[in-house]
């Protein structure tokens, strides 16, 4: 899921006036943003007490299910067409994918009420975490299930570095270091030398801009493996 | 071919110091420890940006010793530049005769003088010396041929007392397989866990140079504790300096004392002064090297 916090107050107020927005219709995120506490009907209630407090009124607000669902924004969006409408400006309560989808479909100014941080695990309720960062080039078979790019501060495919002192990392001196834990976890599975060393990573496979169409894969397109002995495709081939 | 090499391989007891560039262009503070450690030592590491902080870039850094008579190690860590901008340098110090390279990876940016600087990392300290191996054969990173080769002696960084020891051992011999002919240590403070180190790295074929670090004052050993990533001075050490009415004086004795140690153990020693370079030779000479 998408991690969001709250995006510094003084900056969407600096949004507003700049444009010098009056009325402000604020649509929220029904999911990713209502899990991390910084989207969902409660924070939206909120933003809608600070934005009055600052003199502006809103004219609306809207949760929707998906706020990065292109078709399910618009249906929203339709419910919701004279607030809209009638509004200067929107604030919207999602990450950077949902302020995107906002914007192209509405005419009006679209500002981001959040800042977007990371792809999070939920550790447990209100508690996140990052393991992946959708490098398109995965090492975790390697790696025992611990991603390095990702748990290592510095993102090394081959550590430890030099400051782990102690089993723990230099940078986050209250964590384990990922390339000890890595190593621990390849030795208890009897495959110690499973991860060493890695090769530099493939960065050209990190998709940027990300983008996917599932038709492609079923016209064979470069998004598909291409079809071989191992591939699950290959079925009526041998 | 690499002075600091031959005296390796010729079973010679080397000694390298430390060099840092200066924060802007003028060289006199470090044309000056130059010349004090240049003499004194087989070869000088030219640090870059170290502690992930501002200095004048170790390439050229590097060139400046070879221009005053000395050899330096040129470092390189993995911290500022992407693959492209690492061979490219590496290319550049073949042209410039830096025949020696440290490879590290860096301290985070977070640590530096600019946390607000993207930590590059694109390739790792192993990954680095596979490269500079890979140039060495005549090639780049993705097999193509060079005009013109190089012929570096490589090396890296390894730290005898970090634990767990078994997963510090793998790594310098990965370190060792993808080209590190040569190590420098982290400060040394426990001579039998260098000797494992030694003993451990002669086995994979490598050199081993202890890391002696004049703990000039107690300040010094605070910044140590608390800012130096790995790194921890031992109480009985830090309370001998410390008590000391000379830090400075304690410090060197001490310093005199490990070099001593490190001469049963290790192939050379790395002399961090600290600031305190005009006592280097001293320290040298009173640890019994011929200097």
């Amino acid at each position: 899921m998408i991690i969001t916090r709250p995006r510094d107050w003084a900056r969407i107020r600096a949004n507003l006036d700049e444009i010098g927005a009056k009325k402000v219709f604020i649509m929220g995120c029904g999911e990713c943003a209502t899990v991390s506490h910084t989207g969902g009907e409660p924070e939206v209630l909120q933003a809608k007490v600070a934005l009055e407090q600052q003199g502006r009124e809103v004219t609306g607000w809207s949760v929707g299910e998906v706020a990065c669902h292109s078709g399910g924004q618009r249906l929203e969006i339709r419910k919701h067409y004279g607030e809209i409408e009638s509004a200067d400006a929107v604030l919207v309560l999602a990450c950077g994918a949902g302020v995107q989808t906002m914007a192209d479909a509405v005419k009006k100014p679209v500002f981001p009420g959040l800042e977007s941080v990371f792809l999070g695990n939920v550790v447990r309720h209100g508690q996140f975490e990052e393991r992946c960062q959708m490098c398109g080039d995965c090492v975790l078979d390697k790696t025992a299930g611990i991603c390095p790019v990702t748990t290592c501060p510095k993102g090394l495919l081959n550590g430890p570095c030099g400051g782990m002192w102690n089993g723990m990392c230099e940078v986050l001196t209250d964590r384990e270091c990922a390339h000890v834990r890595i190593r621990r976890r390849l030795a208890e599975q009897g495959r110690a030398k499973s991860a060493s060393p890695l090769p530099p990573k493939d960065n050209s496979k990190k998709l940027k801009p990300g983008r996917l169409d599932l038709r492609d894969r079923a016209l064979g397109h470069a998004t598909a493996p291409a079809a071989g002995p191992d591939s699950p495709d290959s079925g009526s081939a041998s | 071919m690499s002075r600091l090499q031959s005296a390796l391989e010729a079973g010679e007891f080397v000694v390298t110091g430390e060099i840092a560039p200066p924060l802007g262009t003028d060289l006199s503070a470090m044309r000056r420890a130059v010349e004090v450690l240049g003499p004194v030592s087989t070869a000088l590491n030219v640090t870059d940006n170290q502690g992930a902080t501002l200095h004048l870039s170790s390439l050229a850094a590097s060139r400046v010793v070879v221009d005053m008579g000395f050899e330096p190690i040129f470092q390189q860590t993995c911290r500022d530049r992407n693959r492209l901008a690492l061979q490219s340098d590496l290319l550049a110090a073949a042209t410039l005769d830096l025949v020696n390279v440290l490879v590290v990876t860096g301290d985070d940016p977070r640590g530096g003088d600019h946390p607000e600087a993207k930590g590059v990392f694109d390739l790792d300290s192993t990954q680095l010396l596979k490269v500079v191996s890979g140039m060495n054969e005549g090639h780049d990173m993705t097999g193509r041929p060079l005009k013109g080769g190089c012929d570096f002696f490589a090396g890296a960084a390894m730290f005898p007392e970090a634990e767990p020891w078994d997963i510090q051992i793998g790594r310098a011999v990965e370190k060792a397989e993808a080209g590190a002919r040569f190590f420098q240590t982290q400060a040394i403070f426990d001579f039998d866990k260098l000797a494992r180190a030694t003993e451990a790295m002669h086995d994979a074929g490598s050199y081993v140079i202890a890391g002696i670090l004049v703990l000039r004052s107690p300040k010094v050993i605070d910044f140590i504790n608390a800012k130096l990533a790995g790194l921890m001075v031992p109480d009985d050490i830090a309370s001998r300096i410390r008590e000391a009415d000379d830090p400075a004086e304690a410090a060197i004795q001490l310093a005199i004392e490990q070099v001593r140690a490190a001469r049963n153990v290790a192939d050379g020693v790395h002399v961090m002064a600290l600031g305190l370079d005009d006592a280097v030779p001293r320290i040298l000479r009173e640890a019994g090297l011929e200097i």
